[in-house]
């Protein structure tokens, strides 16, 4: 089982958290001419590395903010977890 | 090939089965192959013997980076069935389910292809009027199914919670009789057997680094055994396939996701064919040893580890309870997790590519096993004329980009969420 360090309760069980994919991923800017492609691939197009991975959980049974977690996922050791607003 | 049957079994026995001959040979790699299958798990061993028995294709590698039938043909559930609702999904699986009746025949070795049923449980009014309305699409499309009441499921399995404590009631169910299971090994090692029968070298433990490619044309593959010449490449590498499309510089609609399976304790006849519970995500059979064979969730985050976490089989084994409350009495035997390629809408891709001469066969989700005969028919079918197969057209990679997904669940791009 993974346990996770929120930014703002502390280390928790995984239980407690929802996943929600590759954190690298940006909304095309409202207002801007935008191609098929860069909207497909921001429909349907994420990172999928063996190894380190950005990526987005949610505290959903907890203080139910979203935040970041670096971890790897072949080994499932978790680098660091970080606020939405920080980056790497 | 020496020819299975009860007379060679008589004799070997009469001989201590000293004298069986080698099921597969171990050749080294040639310096050039017609055409390359990376990936000696059911797929790709059923693509390369569909290529040399309707191709003519004989001079034919299957690269496998460890050893055949060692990856998600062998950490399956062995479910077979085509309860789907889409008519691309429906044609697709049904085909498949015909080949399974006579693959045994056809390789001459006993996948012990078992038609016992799959019954899909209903726990209200509105989850049977669903079925209702998948049942009629699937008889539409020529495939047997029914949908039966409360009554009837009890009398299949009296073993459920029929009580008025049942927290999830059984309202009925839709059942596909011709569902069921099949040794999933035996599918591996009958298509190895029949396929090196036919010419096609089995080379384990060659690991694909990398691709040739020249002016947007294949024209070999780097081993870890050396390099070898090759116009046409098909991927069969569930699970990696992000890793190796990488190497050809394609990003993939696609997510690596570990799906975990268990067992019980086997016991005496309990469960007939195959059962899956409606109010969460949990299937169940019974083995030919008699272990309890059950399935779920995903993990439900990225993961290669083909190996998976507590919390998930703990939730499949509470709805398991839910659903069988004699389950609660046997002990787990073990648990293992394999690697899926979850793709963006649920449905796999069969495809050729921007690159002349490779090809892409991948993003089965939860439902690889029961389309091996069918996904290497229609998959040898794209690599021999660089066109798909009519099943397999709507399984096209560009599906992504013309908003002609096949979202069977409808559950958009997050089909971990499942």
């Amino acid at each position: 089982m993974l346990e996770i360090r929120c930014p703002y309760c502390g280390n928790r069980s995984q239980n407690e958290f929802a996943y929600g994919g590759d954190a690298t991923i940006k909304r095309p800017e409202l207002k801007t001419e935008v191609t098929d492609q860069e909207w497909d691939n921001f429909v349907y197009y994420r990172k999928n590395p063996r190894g380190n991975h950005l990526e987005l959980w949610h505290h959903i049974s907890g203080c139910r903010q979203w935040f970041k977690v670096h971890r790897n996922t072949a080994t499932h050791e978790i680098l660091k977890t970080l606020e939405m607003k920080e980056n790497l | 090939m020496q020819k299975y049957s009860v007379f060679s079994l008589i004799k070997n026995a009469l001989t201590n089965h000293q004298n069986w001959d080698v099921v597969w040979r171990d050749p080294e790699p040639k310096k050039e192959y017609e055409a390359i299958i990376i990936g000696g798990g059911g797929h790709g061993l059923a693509t390369a013997f569909y290529l040399a028995k309707y191709h003519n294709m004989k001079n034919i590698a299957i690269l496998e980076k460890g050893w055949i039938g060692g990856g998600n043909v062998a950490r399956n559930t062995t479910i077979l069935r085509s309860n789907y609702m889409h008519d691309a999904n429906s044609l697709f699986y049904d085909h498949g389910m015909q080949m399974w009746k006579d693959l045994s025949q056809e390789l001459n070795y006993n996948v012990m292809y078992s038609p016992r049923g799959i019954l899909n449980l209903a726990h209200s009014d509105a989850q049977l009027n669903a079925y209702a309305r998948r049942g009629n699409s699937m008889r539409l499309n020529g495939i047997d199914v029914s949908l039966i009441g409360r009554e009837e499921v009890k009398k299949m399995i009296p073993f459920a919670d029929f009580t008025s404590n049942a927290r999830f009631p059984i309202f009925g169910g839709l059942l596909q009789p011709i569902g069921g299971t099949a040794r999933h090994d035996a599918v591996a090692w009958g298509y190895a057997r029949a396929a090196d029968d036919m010419g096609v070298d089995i080379i384990q433990h060659c690991e694909v680094n990398g691709f040739d490619i020249e002016n947007g044309k294949l024209t070999g593959v780097q081993t870890s055994r050396g390099n070898i010449k090759t116009k046409k490449v098909g991927l069969c590498v569930a699970g990696s396939t992000s890793l190796l499309a990488e190497k050809l510089n394609m990003n993939l609609p696609m997510e690596a996701h570990v799906l975990q399976a268990c067992v019980s304790e086997p016991v005496k006849p309990l469960l007939d064919g195959v059962v899956t519970f409606g109010a969460g995500h949990f299937y169940c059979s019974q083995s030919d040893k008699g272990e309890m064979v059950m399935g779920g969730d995903l993990d439900g985050y990225n993961s290669y580890a083909q190996r998976g976490n507590l919390p998930t089989i703990q939730h499949v084994l509470t709805e398991g309870v839910a659903l069988f409350p004699n389950l609660s009495r046997l002990k787990i035997l073990r648990t293992w997790g394999g690697v899926m390629d979850m793709s963006m809408d649920g449905s796999p891709i069969i495809d050729k590519t921007h690159i002349e001469g490779v090809y892409l066969n991948c993003g089965w989700c939860y439902g690889g096993f029961k389309a091996t005969p069918v996904s290497g028919l229609t998959f040898a079918h794209t690599i021999a004329n660089d066109t798909p197969h009519d099943l397999s057209i709507p399984f096209r990679l560009d599906r992504f980009n013309t908003g002609h997904l096949l979202d069977e669940k409808g559950l958009g791009t997050k089909t971990w969420i499942s």
